[in-house]
């Protein structure tokens, strides 16, 4: 049974929360040539309809809590608890971004100490915590770039290099900061080609993007000689940090290179998705590149820490206050608990689930690279659409049924039908044994009964959508009053 | 025990045989010798949960909550517990982006639903998912502006809008060649003239900002008008909370409407996470960046919502994407969704004008003080400028205040910069402040100044 919108469970009238009476004299109404003239039409629930609607609508969702998500690039690792509690700590969250400095010392040691750990990590000098996501570091990062070359009067590095596989958010970010794009293409081994990089490298590039293990799983082997090459024509190197946690404490970015580092910490660092944010995606950077940081900075004077506005080179700022501070603080919680060691291990432990799930599932389908893999791998479901229709889409929605999130379909780009899994360290033996079963299962059912996985999911709160209808008559609020969208 | 990692020994070993290594380190074989790192990272060695936390609390102990008159973009509001308890459902807050709609029908819809009071709040046509909070929402208009202006370069900016928001609109156009022209104020508000003078070919649009920088509310007559003859937009950047009592952007014929929904469920927390809303008219509705949900049916025809109108997105359309966001702040527009639905319209205008009243009390109350200028050059609602005779006088009055843990306002000269601030308070007041936390504040004043 679908559940109701609230707009359709409101009744006029109905209260769901009472506010303290005033104990105020009762002020004036605006002017009336600033006041609303037609009232918003928003629900109206009794608590008790409230706490049932979210319940239900939580109940039709899925996360990393009730089982296995090896959604690839996403490290859907677990949220540990403790955190919740941690962030609902009162003198964290009560906590208003412009109180005096010397009223949240507390709250600027996390972030300092945060960043300083981050920067332990990747080798790097220092770095901000103000990028709201992933995306928004890359944003960051990229600044930086621009403003290190303007810095030196280079005004001709307008391009920035991006390989065919890399996430879409890079190529976006890029061209959002003013940088025209060149793609370089992935050679047979599935790493960068370096005779292609060679050509484009001249005075024009500012950096490249990349991700090390790439989207396919595998390491850029190549990264000192890339590095080398890209330094030598005056150009930088930005780090994409969304498979850090397959090298941490194994390889330390700024060893490889990298000028520019973003982390996102609702990967890597366990802070939950939340259905799509919020995230947290620090910037780290060497010390060249320290001046270009955004505003504010945070330093230490005698023993006390405060805001730092004064840097003139700095690109300014990128977030209204200083960043998701609780996923801050949650990330900090988890480098506390992880400790060198237990860091080194998480990654250890995450490169080992994804080569044993990569072993045992050899055979079922094509592999387009053979040897190791890092935290993830890409199979391609190729085979089985040319002979039997099914593609990567239909094993996905088999899945649903079986108590499973699907892998990252159809990325990266240059696989075709691919699925890009990544298990994760905090998956067991037994855990990683089932999905193993489970696609076994599916892989048999591809060819005895293709239509099973054509039809699925089955038992799932919906079936398979009309997507064409959603985006060819979009219907994007709820009608009210018959006042609908287009 | 390695935290948060099941495996055992045994497990070890068996997974290391399936794949045919014989060690752990025999897993990075890929990486070449020269780049593994060999140190230990200079981080120190993992803590029990119970030292965490202890470590964490004491943390927590080192910052002073206290009675909050901070504003300026983040407000000390009640938020109901039942919103709280809700927003932190598991299958809410370990969930990714919902990709796959037929598991994520409830996130899905909470979504839709959120898009749906931001279309009621601004009065707009079409809402997106959320971005990061406010002040980025600000910058995102602007590059939709841009999009949609042949040849255009410039937007303009009120000089009354949120100082951080211009800060970050710089950061944005750094390096792309797009000019972001400050307009001077007239008088504490938008120079709504001015603005219309410098309207010309090459502007796409105008960002304006009502409660603005001081919490005055700005008058927007004529301005649309003027901004469209001229074939620009026009974007007003509103607190979601001034929106059941002061006209909409809708009302004021904006074409963008933008703000951050912290007001509404979202704790201070040191200003984030926050969530930003934007709502566009329909002609704009393939031009909005980030996430959107949409109703439609499953094969079988029953109602279902997904993720629609991707072809704008980053993961489809690459560098010609209408914005590289992804991940953006859906926990948080989840929550700010419970709590609308909570305390409803009725709450909401409670609220509203409960926090207008305490403001306006307090405002009166400080008036009496004849070096003192309080909130005068345009209506305000919850939040005011207090101008001092000078800044040594404001600092003795702050001092005096965070004796008794007040924070008292926020100095709008740190912010600004400029020298005719220096003097200037902003005091936010809101429905979660007492009578006798204000009659507290007043009596610190007078015993200040006489």
């Amino acid at each position: 049974m679908s559940e109701p919108s609230v707009f359709e469970l409101s009744k006029p009238g109905r209260r769901g929360y009472a506010y303290p009476v005033s104990d105020v004299p009762v002020g004036q109404d605006l002017p009336a040539h600033l006041r609303r003239k037609d009232p918003p039409k928003l629900p109206e629930l009794s608590e008790l309809a409230t706490v049932r609607h979210f319940s239900r609508l939580a109940r039709m969702s899925f996360g990393v809590d009730y089982g296995l998500y090896p959604l690839g690039s996403c490290t859907m690792k677990y949220n540990p608890k403790m955190h919740n509690e941690v962030a609902a700590l009162e003198g964290f969250a009560r906590l208003h971004p412009l109180q005096d400095d010397d009223t949240v010392q507390g709250a600027l040691m996390v972030m300092e100490r945060l960043t300083a750990s981050l920067g332990a990590i990747t080798g790097m000098a220092g770095g901000t915590v103000q990028p709201s996501a992933g995306a928004h570091g890359e944003y960051t990062g990229l600044k930086i770039i621009r403003a290190y070359h303007l810095a030196r009067e280079d005004h001709a590095r307008t391009k920035m290099i991006v390989p065919v596989s890399a996430h879409g958010t890079n190529p976006a970010s890029a061209a959002l900061t003013g940088f025209s794009i060149v793609e370089v293409p992935t050679d047979d081994r599935g790493l960068v080609d370096t005779k292609v990089l060679e050509t484009l490298l001249d005075e024009t590039v500012a950096g490249i993007m990349l991700t090390n293990p790439n989207t396919l799983g595998l390491f850029e082997r190549d990264i000192m000689k890339i590095a080398s090459m890209v330094h030598s024509c005056g150009a930088l190197l930005y780090y994409d940090g969304a498979n850090m946690n397959a090298i941490m404490g194994m390889v330390r970015p700024a060893d490889m290179g990298f000028d520019v580092v973003h982390l996102n910490l609702h990967k890597t660092f366990s802070t939950p998705h939340g259905g799509g944010g919020p995230g947290a995606g620090p910037v780290l950077v060497t010390k060249r590149l320290l001046p270009f940081l955004p505003r504010p900075g945070i330093k230490n004077i005698g023993n006390a820490l405060c805001m730092d506005w004064e840097e003139r080179s700095s690109i300014g700022k990128v977030s209204g206050f200083w960043g998701n501070f609780l996923v801050l603080l949650r990330a900090y919680a988890y480098v506390l608990t992880m400790g060198c060691e237990g860091l080194r291990e998480a990654s250890r432990h995450a490169v080992l689930n994804a080569n044993y799930l990569r072993a045992r599932m050899n055979g079922m389908f094509l592999r387009p690279y053979e040897g190791l893999c890092m935290h993830e791998f890409v199979v391609s479901a190729q085979r089985f659409k040319e002979q039997y229709g099914v593609g990567a889409l239909d094993f996905s929605k088999a899945l649903l049924d079986r108590g499973i999130h699907p892998p990252t379909m159809y990325f990266p780009l240059i696989v075709h039908e691919a699925l890009m899994i990544e298990p994760t360290e905090t998956e067991s033996l037994e855990d990683l044994d089932a999905f193993v079963t489970i696609m076994a299962e599916l892989v048999g059912l591809a060819s005895t009964d293709p239509d099973h996985l054509l039809r699925s999911p089955l038992h799932t709160e919906v079936r398979r959508l009309d997507e064409v209808r959603a985006a060819k008559n979009p219907s994007l609020r709820h009608c009210i009053d018959g006042m609908c969208t287009t | 025990m390695i935290p948060y990692i099941p495996h055992t020994d045994a497990d070890r070993r068996h997974m290391l045989e399936a794949i045919g290594l014989a060690s752990m380190d025999d897993l990075f074989s890929d990486i070449p010798q020269e780049v593994l790192y060999r140190g230990d990272l200079e981080i120190d060695p993992g803590l029990s949960e119970e030292e965490v936390l202890n470590r964490l609390r004491s943390l927590a102990a080192m910052n002073r909550i206290g009675t909050c008159f901070l504003g300026m973009g983040c407000y000390d509001r009640i938020i109901p517990s039942t919103v709280k308890s809700l927003a932190s459902l598991p299958s809410f807050v370990t969930a990714y982006t919902p990709y796959q709609p037929e598991i994520s029908q409830g996130l899905l819809q909470a979504i839709f639903e959120f898009q749906s009071m931001v279309c009621s709040l601004t009065g707009m046509d079409v809402a997106n998912a959320s971005l990061y909070d406010g002040p980025t929402a600000a910058a995102e208009a602007a590059a939709m502006m841009l999009a949609s202006k042949r040849k255009s370069t410039t937007v303009l900016v009120s000089e009354t809008v949120h100082p951080f928001t211009i800060q970050v609109l710089q950061t944005w156009a750094l390096g792309t060649g797009f000019v972001i022209r400050i307009v001077p104020e007239r008088t504490c508000v938008a120079d709504v003239e001015l603005i219309g003078s410098s309207l010309a070919p090459h502007v796409a649009g105008v960002v304006v900002q009502s409660p603005n920088r001081y919490g005055y509310l700005e008058d927007y007559s004529g301005l649309a008008e003027r901004v469209h003859g001229t074939g620009s937009l026009l974007t007003i950047s509103s607190d979601p909370l001034s929106l059941v009592l002061q006209r909409s952007q809708a009302e004021w014929g904006a074409d963008i409407a933008i703000g951050d929904m912290q007001p509404l469920g979202l704790p201070t927390a040191f200003g984030g996470p926050s969530c930003g809303y934007m709502a566009v008219r329909e002609p704009l509705m393939r031009k909005i960046p980030g996430r959107i949900v949409g109703q439609t049916v499953d094969i079988e025809g029953k109602r279902a919502y997904t993720l629609t109108l991707q072809a704008r997105e980053q993961h489809i359309k690459r560098e010609r994407a209408t914005s590289n966001i992804c991940s953006n702040q859906a926990l948080a527009a989840l929550t700010a969704t419970i709590h609308i639905t909570l305390v409803g319209y009725n709450g909401m205008l409670e609220a509203a004008a409960l926090s207008r009243d305490k403001a306006a009390y307090l405002a009166r109350l400080l008036e009496k003080h004849k070096s003192l200028s309080v909130g005068k050059a345009a209506p305000f609602w919850c939040e005011f400028p207090v101008v001092f005779r000078d800044a040594s006088q404001m600092e003795q009055v702050l001092t005096a205040l965070k004796s008794r843990d007040i924070h008292g306002g926020v100095r709008l000269g740190a912010l600004t910069g400029r020298a005719e601030d220096e003097a200037t308070l902003i005091v936010a007041v809101t429905e979660k402040r007492t009578r006798e936390e204000l009659d507290t504040y007043a009596h610190v004043v007078e015993e200040v100044l006489g």
